[in-house]
């Protein structure tokens, strides 16, 4: 039990992050023309929406709000050193957790009702809507079994994942959990393991350098002026496009 | 003065035939793939019509082009903060029913359906789910069919007419169309580019070819929006975004893009435009019905010493400017000034030019009370009221272009944004043209009245022939200047070119749907 326990919570979270950093970093860099996910909308856009939408903002504010946790552990603790505020926080979470409950649902039902989508899934997306819904399952069983979530996620979890990232890794909280929350844990390290072989690694690239861009594009295939300038040298590498 | 080269093109619409081939030449070259099966860079359409997609013109609907605001000109559906809060469903997308369900046939039940009663008929299918299908709408199932209820009255270029007008244009005597092949328009204020939030479309520098780099894309679709056009599309199977490429493998070896090369009418005229960078954002800018006019002064002389010593400076190469003063485009869009854009309205900029038809306009219907003539008809010929009779007369001059079986109106709102003059004089010149060659080759018509109908234009006998041999007699050398695209030192630029020599080129096989290793 503790090998297993040692393997889920000690070798499975390094090992997912490493095929996450480099199996990302090579898809993206030999295999670009498969970084996105497949989009259906242009197939089907009405019942997507019904989907997408909560889906995504639900898991949106869900992700940040574990890392929040993560990363900000005395802060979270005093936010809810109020049982207000920590009755918001959790009301609030859950709600989201609902939201990608029902995105997800409405996605999956219309992936394979809707023969047009159908002709565009693959194995791998059905695997990963599994390996999603059952760990939004898993965080909302966890959020109504097991109160308080945002205190001790901050108290127990946060320390834990931080003794991975200093390679010191203390297990002890983790190994006492009950299953339900363990396999909640193993499930977001799966899900990191799954980005670099299938479409979840279009959050990898979201597209936020567009809002620094200049609106127009223009690549010269050369540097137009040095090209034509008998001075330059010739090269064996491009010249900076102008 | 920012002086770029553009490889621009005029479609010549009187000679526009309408048989597809140019469609035809390009799907066989570039969209015969799945996920591409609907896409057509190059289509042909009837007008008045609906068009492909239906209505793409109305951006009401489709909420493509530019549009102005306080803040300047902005995309219409997508930019920065549209693009990014629709991220996850853009709304204003269209789907693959407002283009067509790409379909094929089970042919082969017509040779192994077992024997019985009836005959085997091949049913079609879908080519995206390869399930039975209805079909409902299929490339160009538009064609030729003006006055239909469903295409020509559903055309949002009627927007702006009276009902009178409407109705004039749709009587059966009365009923006229014409072709209008598109392709994108390698505009020089591209929507696409713009809207594009992976940063993976852009105008290529040296001849102005918009691209969509496919390692780059991200399939986040906003350019499907963007675009008025409705020329980029997206590829349902890769989850990438695909357009017209303008045949650039084929433009850099010295050979029209395909479209051109197969034309059957020879409508088609492609050259190098100069013109100054450094003004895109106020003529798109301007106000709508100067865009047109601004756009034409943005294009610069290549004879003028200035522009060539600036377009020199600026590195333009000597064969792009010899090729710019061979330019067919440059004599049609500027030295004649008779080609219009395309909806200049939609603020991008296009570069691709129409020469508006003439020929519609000249057999006009007027009311003349001509009993002799309706007497000598067969009593078939008497369905309509005698008093309609095509007058092919030249007597009024220009008469028949203000009394057009296609309302001007109609023309402007597809070519000057509305504005009635500017399509009327480009008519008016295509119209002095042909007086002038009436007058030399058949010399029916006074000398006298074919002087003024070319001094009314602005045209000399010298221009008109011009005009004329180039619309008609011109060879392939003269309706294709295209500039030497000088891979030669682009290659030596940027790589080592024995490592070229035995690689694949341009081009390369991924799988489509899988996004798993």
């Amino acid at each position: 039990m503790n090998a297993l326990n040692t393997f889920l919570f000690v070798a499975f979270p390094y090992v997912a992050v490493i095929v996450f950093v480099f199996g990302v970093a090579y898809r993206y860099r030999r295999r670009g023309f498969t970084v996105s996910s497949l989009s259906s909308q242009f197939l089907e856009g009405k019942t997507l929406f019904w989907g997408t939408i909560p889906f995504h903002i639900g898991i949106l504010v869900v992700f940040f709000g574990h890392l929040t946790a993560f990363l900000l552990p005395r802060a979270t603790l005093a936010w809810n050193s109020i049982p207000v505020r920590l009755i918001v926080l959790e009301v609030t979470a859950f709600t989201f957790g609902l939201s990608v409950l029902v995105g997800l649902t409405a996605l999956m039902v219309r992936r394979v009702t809707n023969p047009r989508i159908r002709a565009v899934t693959t194995k791998m997306d059905i695997a990963i809507e599994l390996l999603l819904l059952a760990q939004v399952v898993l965080g909302c069983w966890i959020a109504l079994g097991f109160r308080w979530g945002a205190s001790w996620f901050a108290a127990d979890l946060s320390p834990y994942l931080w003794s991975l990232v200093k390679l010191a890794p203390e297990t002890g909280a983790v190994f006492a959990l009950p299953w339900v929350i363990k396999a909640h844990i193993v499930g977001a390290f799966a899900i990191l393991f799954m980005v670099p072989f299938s479409r979840l690694i279009h959050f990898v690239v979201a597209p936020l350098h567009y809002i620094v861009r200049p609106y127009q594009q223009v690549i010269w295939n050369w540097d137009r002026k040095s090209i034509r300038n008998p001075n330059t040298p010739w090269s064996k590498t491009r010249p900076n496009n102008s | 003065m920012d002086i770029r080269s553009q490889i621009s093109m005029v479609f010549h619409l009187d000679k526009c035939i309408g048989c597809h081939t140019c469609s035809i030449a390009c799907k066989n070259i570039w969209t015969d793939r799945k996920g591409a099966e609907y896409m057509w860079w190059n289509n042909v359409e009837t007008k008045p019509g609906t068009g492909y997609p239906g209505k793409w013109e109305n951006q009401d609907i489709y909420k493509g082009g530019w549009e102005v605001t306080d803040d300047g000109i902005q995309l219409k559906g997508a930019g920065k903060p549209k693009s990014l809060t629709n991220i996850f469903h853009n709304p204003h997308m269209p789907v693959i029913d407002d283009y067509y369900e790409p379909f094929t046939y089970k042919y082969l039940d017509l040779i192994e359906s077992p024997a019985g009663d009836d005959q085997p008929t091949a049913r079609p299918i879908s080519m995206i789910t390869g399930e039975p299908m209805d079909i409902k709408m299929g490339p160009n199932w538009d064609d030729d069919l003006s006055g239909s209820p469903d295409y020509a009255r559903n055309d949002p270029n009627l927007e702006k007419l009276s009902p009178a007008e409407k109705e004039a244009m749709f009587q059966l005597e009365r009923m006229a169309f014409f072709y209008l092949p598109r392709i994108c328009n390698h505009c020089l204020n591209p929507a696409c580019v713009a809207s594009c939030p992976s940063g993976a479309i852009y105008k290529r520098g040296e001849d102005g070819i918009v691209l969509i780099n496919q390692e780059v894309c991200r399939g986040w679709r906003m350019c499907v929006t963007a675009c008025p056009y409705k020329k980029t599309y997206y590829n349902w199977s890769t989850g990438k975004s695909e357009k017209c490429i303008l045949c650039y493998p084929r433009l850099e070896a010295g050979e029209a893009p395909a479209c051109m090369h197969s034309c059957v009418g020879r409508i088609r005229y492609l050259g190098v435009l100069l013109y100054d960078a450094d003004q895109i954002e106020s003529v798109a800018s301007a106000p709508e019905t100067d865009v047109v006019n601004r756009q034409l002064d943005m294009i610069l002389d290549p004879f003028d010493p200035d522009v060539i010593a600036s377009a020199k400076s600026n590195g333009v190469a000597d064969s792009t400017i010899d090729a710019a003063q061979k330019s067919p485009a440059y004599k049609f869009v500027k030295e004649w000034n008779l080609a219009l854009p395309l909806h200049p309205e939609f603020r991008t900029l296009p570069m691709l030019f129409y020469v508006p038809p003439l020929l519609p306009v000249m057999a006009s219907v007027t009311k003349v009370d001509n009993k002799e003539q309706s007497e000598k008809m067969h009593p078939v010929g008497k369905y309509w009221p005698d008093s309609w009779l095509y007058d092919t007369s030249t007597e009024e001059l220009f008469g028949t272009i203000d009394e057009a079986r296609f309302p001007l109106q109609y023309m402007a709102n597809l070519f000057s944004a509305g504005d009635t003059a500017q399509v009327g004089d480009r008519l008016k010149k295509l119209m002095a043209v042909r007086l002038h060659r009436r007058q030399v080759t058949v010399g029916d018509v006074s000398e006298k009245m074919v002087k003024s109908a070319l001094d009314d234009t602005g045209l000399t006998p010298q221009s008109a022939d011009d005009i004329y041999y180039l619309t008609s007699l011109a060879h392939f050398n003269d309706r294709f200047v295209i500039p030497a695209a000088h891979r030669e030192q682009a290659i030596e630029m940027m790589e080592f070119a024995g490592d070229v020599k035995g690689s694949t080129g341009f081009g390369f096989k991924t799988g489509t749907a899988k996004r798993g290793a």
